[in-house]
């Protein structure tokens, strides 16, 4: 089987087509940047990025996104490695303690402000809710979101 | 009932209250006391750092391949300069703090600068562990010292070369200055020459005057941030090898169950599978229990084969724990005098003579660590030695049991410590790590143990739950003037999971009061789980002010500053570590203005104030809440019948004194997040056991506070001066809970005495 992360198709060979897009991503590709939580959808930890959506991947066969672009954390960055606004807002904001959970944040906030680059507080949270954070960082995940939407707003979106 | 063993435990308890001392961190810097003899020793130790017999040869004739590395804490080589970060990560921001006051001492580039984690070095560290909010206080005055020898020795360096006295020198930067001439060097420059110089000792180095701090105390982002934005490696579970197998652990899901029989042969059918096989345990429950181990090529297979796992368990010796049954024999409990603790003046001859009393049955349940990242260990045996990988707060106590377990010397055992994906005390305890041990020592290739969610919470080391009766009486000066806290807690493996004594608040504030304790039986393992005893007593003792307060018809404000009375030291601290009233009354006074204590409230709208003392912290929180009307009866966790009622916190002021600030960013972050977790907490946490077993065991019944009901935190710190710097882990934790009870109380006059709330019917909303 193949599927193509963050741009790249990789052959998976004789996988378990059941297998969890999570484990794929971490055992066999060794990308670990998506984390385990919990397994069983609740904590967000392993948001993934299926066309631009936000997925949670623990319990997502890998089989399912053999037509899909699959972006991980890995690959939010520019190819030359430049941050978005995004990643250095959450730099600049020390939004992370353990920063365990800051992953599957990232990128669900990513895939809010794709569809919907201004989005209001109740937007955030709506967005954010699936996302659990046991170390209680959601006041800087917020402003961190809410300074990228606020330049969204002003025009000075730079790209 | 229980076989297992919980001294451990206790013990590791007892280290933490016993080692949160700030006058450790003076006694402490020992470690500096080095002669020439072992300072070579440990430069070389210490890791790329030459012997400097050695580099002094070198050092004439290639200057720039010398490292200066004059102790476990700084290395300036060709590459530039590096911090060593010697303590765990758990997400309390110690690898961002600790190498910030070696940076201001040392006068480096904060900006320039690499930080690396340490590896496990008793020599050279003065405590790798990640508890009892100790690393602020352990570490100050070493590091400090640390970075002011390195800078001692850069300058006289710099002096030597050009013959001037070091008087006449400055440091910036990462560079030292002569004013008179406007010649500088860089600390690179200077390394191979500082290398040869006798290390000075650090009683003799001059530290900077406070004021004089550029980096202390300003907002300084986490040196991780950056690879945790681009999702690169950093935690234990992160840990890749060649040819990494996958294990998992299956234990009893009654804690002290042992194997009878399992499908084992079934299960090394199955695919994936490389190896199945039984442990039996060491029979103390902190190293190893009894359990199945499956070894498999990849996490999923591991899962997948954990799920047609099937085993018999001797439940004979197993949990046969049951919540409900303790609530009731607590209730029961309630009404009979215990043995008296403390017994201060005459508490039922100040009840007789009172003006109003108040009585109140107070209840927390059992609540889980549940750090984010699931525990986990990477093994890797190799005959003669044992190379580990784990995000643990305890690197340094794991390494003799891990050998122990492998029957390996442990200088045979290496233990490489991983960014922990949160920790509250969890990680304190190493029984994963020991499990990767005994199972990596039956596998050819290097495993990596994944407990999985369920596992993690059905084998925490749990914070109990408690009871407390509670009365007290004011006098007709409404003045509080007697009180009596009946405690009634859990002994697991007989000894009680948490002690009350004379000095839990307001021991040594009010004249007539009595402690009494009692322990029900208890096979659940219980331990430090985040500001230990004082998340739960705050809760307590700090409603049933409130109560009193209420009884009199004062103020809570009011008879809170009260209580606490003139400036002096009280409480059970021990080695002058008590609280301080004065400290106390500051930030209460603080947080109140902040806050906008007394001013006018929309209707269903109040405010809470409540004072804690733990860690050596002195925190005062303000909430405002608004609580909704009532609406539909529910049944709760208990069966009882309760109305819901909607819950909105509205704005959150706290005040804190820990000394000075070393990461502002850091400090905020910390009581934002101990705010979050309390109110997460406080609202709808809880782990109940039937049958010897918990009955929730993931966050679809365990649910952890979501961002939208998130409330707004104000974060304010009183710094005198007068104070050395303390933790900010923890203490920030426990006042929270009561500040919104007691908001809850004057929003709708409803009385909570059970956390989580939820247990009441509220919900946030
Ligand atoms: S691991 Fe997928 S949602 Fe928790
Ligand atoms: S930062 Fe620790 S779980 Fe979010």
């Amino acid at each position: 089987m193949k599927i193509n992360v963050n741009g790249t198709t990789h052959d998976l060979g004789e996988i378990n087509p059941r297998t969890p897009l999570l484990w794929v991503l971490r055992d066999h590709l060794s990308l670990v940047g998506t984390k385990y939580g919990c397994g069983i959808s609740q904590c967000g930890a392993c948001t993934v990025l299926l066309n631009g959506e936000a997925m949670k991947s623990c319990l997502y066969p890998v089989s399912a996104v053999r037509d899909a672009q699959v972006t991980t954390i890995e690959g939010v960055a520019a190819k030359d490695g430049t941050l978005t606004r995004l990643q250095q807002a959450w730099i600049d904001l020390d939004v992370a303690q353990c920063g365990y959970c800051q992953a599957g944040q990232l990128i669900s906030a990513e895939a809010l402000l794709r569809k919907n680059p201004t989005p209001t507080d109740d937007e955030i949270y709506a967005a954010m809710d699936p996302n659990l954070c046991r170390c209680g960082t959601y006041i800087r995940i917020h402003n961190a979101i809410k300074r990228v939407a606020d330049e969204n707003k002003s025009g000075q979106n730079g790209g | 009932m229980s076989t297992l063993n919980y001294d451990s435990v206790n013990e590791i308890t007892e280290f933490f209250t016993r080692k949160a001392q700030p006058d450790d961190a003076t006694r402490n810097a020992h470690i500096f006391k080095l002669d020439r003899r072992q300072f070579l020793k440990l430069t070389g130790i210490a890791g790329g750092g030459l012997m400097l017999g050695f580099a002094l040869s070198r050092a004439r004739a290639h200057a720039d391949h010398v490292d200066f590395n004059p102790n476990g804490y700084i290395k300036i080589d060709s590459e530039g300069i590096t911090l060593y970060a010697p303590n765990p990560e758990i997400g309390q921001g110690v690898k961002t703090s600790l190498p910030m006051i070696v940076a201001e001492e040392l006068d480096v580039d904060w900006a320039e600068i690499r930080v690396v984690q340490s590896e496990i070095n008793p020599a050279l560290y003065v405590q790798q562990f990640a508890g009892g909010s100790t690393a602020i206080p352990a570490y100050y005055t070493p590091l400090r010292q640390a970075g002011a020898t390195a800078r001692a020795m850069l300058v006289q360096a710099a002096a030597d070369q050009w013959s001037v006295s070091p008087s006449t020198l400055s440091t910036e930067l990462s560079q030292v200055l002569h004013a008179g001439t406007g010649q500088k060097f860089s600390y690179q420059e200077l390394a191979s020459v500082a290398a040869t110089l006798p290390v000075p000792s650090p009683e003799s180095v001059r530290l900077k005057d406070p004021k004089q701090f550029r980096l202390l105390g300003t907002r300084i982002t986490g040196v991780d941030n950056e690879a945790l934005v681009r999702g690169e490696p950093l935690f234990g579970i992160d840990v890749s090898l060649p040819d990494l197998k996958y294990a998992i652990y299956q234990k009893c899901p009654a804690i002290g169950g042992t194997v009878q029989s399992a499908n084992i042969e079934e299960i090394k059918k199955m695919p994936g599978v490389v190896d199945a096989f039984a442990l039996e345990g060491t029979g103390n429950g902190n190293d190893l229990f009894p359990g199945v181990a499956i070894i498999a090529n990849s996490t999923w297979e591991a899962f997948q084969a954990k799920r047609a796992l099937k085993v018999e368990w001797d439940e004979t010796n197993a949990s046969k724990d049951s919540w409900s049954a303790a609530r009731k024999e607590a209730a029961r409990l309630a009404q009979e005098p215990a043995t008296q603790i403390a017994n201060n003046g005459d508490f039922d001859a100040a009840m007789s003579t009172s003006t109003a009393t108040s009585s109140g049955f107070y209840q927390y349940h059992f609540v889980s660590h549940a750090p984010l990242e699931p525990q986990n260990c990477t093994a890797h045996y190799k005959g003669d030695s044992l190379e580990l990988w784990a995000p643990t707060q305890t690197p340094s106590w794991a390494i003799p049991t891990a050998a122990r377990l492998t029957g390996m010397e442990t200088s045979q055992v290496t233990l490489h410590q991983m960014r922990c994906g949160g920790g509250f005390g969890r990680r304190l305890y190493n029984d994963f790590l020991f499990e990767a041990a005994a199972i990596a020592r039956r596998s050819k290739s290097p495993i990596k143990l994944q407990w999985t969610r369920e596992d993690d919470v059905r084998y925490d080391l749990f914070r109990a739950g408690g009871f407390h009766q509670m009365d007290g009486c004011v006098d007709e000066n409404g003045k509080v003037t007697g009180w009596r806290n009946r405690f009634i807690t859990f002994a697991p493996g007989g000894r009680p999971a948490s002690s009350m004594n004379g000095g839990v608040f307001p021991g040594g504030m009010v004249d007539n009061l009595r402690v009494e304790q009692t322990a029900l039986d208890w096979a659940y393992r219980c331990a430090a789980w985040r500001a230990p005893n004082a998340n739960v007593f705050a809760f307590v003792v700090q409603s049933f002010l409130d109560e009193l307060s209420h009884a009199a018809q004062r103020d809570s404000l009011e008879v809170l500053l009260e209580v606490l009375g003139e400036p002096r030291s009280v409480g059970g601290g021990r080695r002058g570590r008590g609280m301080h009233t004065g400290r106390a009354a500051n930030v209460v006074k603080l947080a109140a203005e902040k806050a906008g204590w007394g001013k006018e409230l929309p209707k269903n709208s109040g405010m809470g104030v409540a004072f804690y003392y733990s860690h050596a912290g002195h925190i005062a929180i303000v909430a405002e809440v608004s609580v909704g009307g009532e609406e539909n009866a529910v049944t709760n966790r208990s069966g009882e019948n309760v109305i819901r009622r909607k819950l909105k916190v509205d704005n959150v002021t706290v005040a804190s004194d820990v000394g000075p600030i070393i990461n502002l960013s850091g400090a905020e972050n910390q009581v934002e997040g101990s705010v979050i977790d309390a109110l997460s907490t406080m609202m709808d946490l809880s782990i109940t056991f039937e049958n010897g077993r918990a009955e929730q065991t993931n966050f679809d019944k365990y649910r952890i506070l979501r961002a939208s009901v998130s409330p707004a935190v104000e974060a304010h710190f009183i710094d005198t001066g007068e104070h050395s710097p303390t933790g900010l882990g923890e203490p920030v934790f426990p006042p929270l809970a009561p500040a919104v009870g007691n908001a809850i109380f004057a929003a709708c006059g409803h009385r909570v005495r059970t956390l989580p709330i939820s247990e009441e019917g509220f919900y946030l909303g």
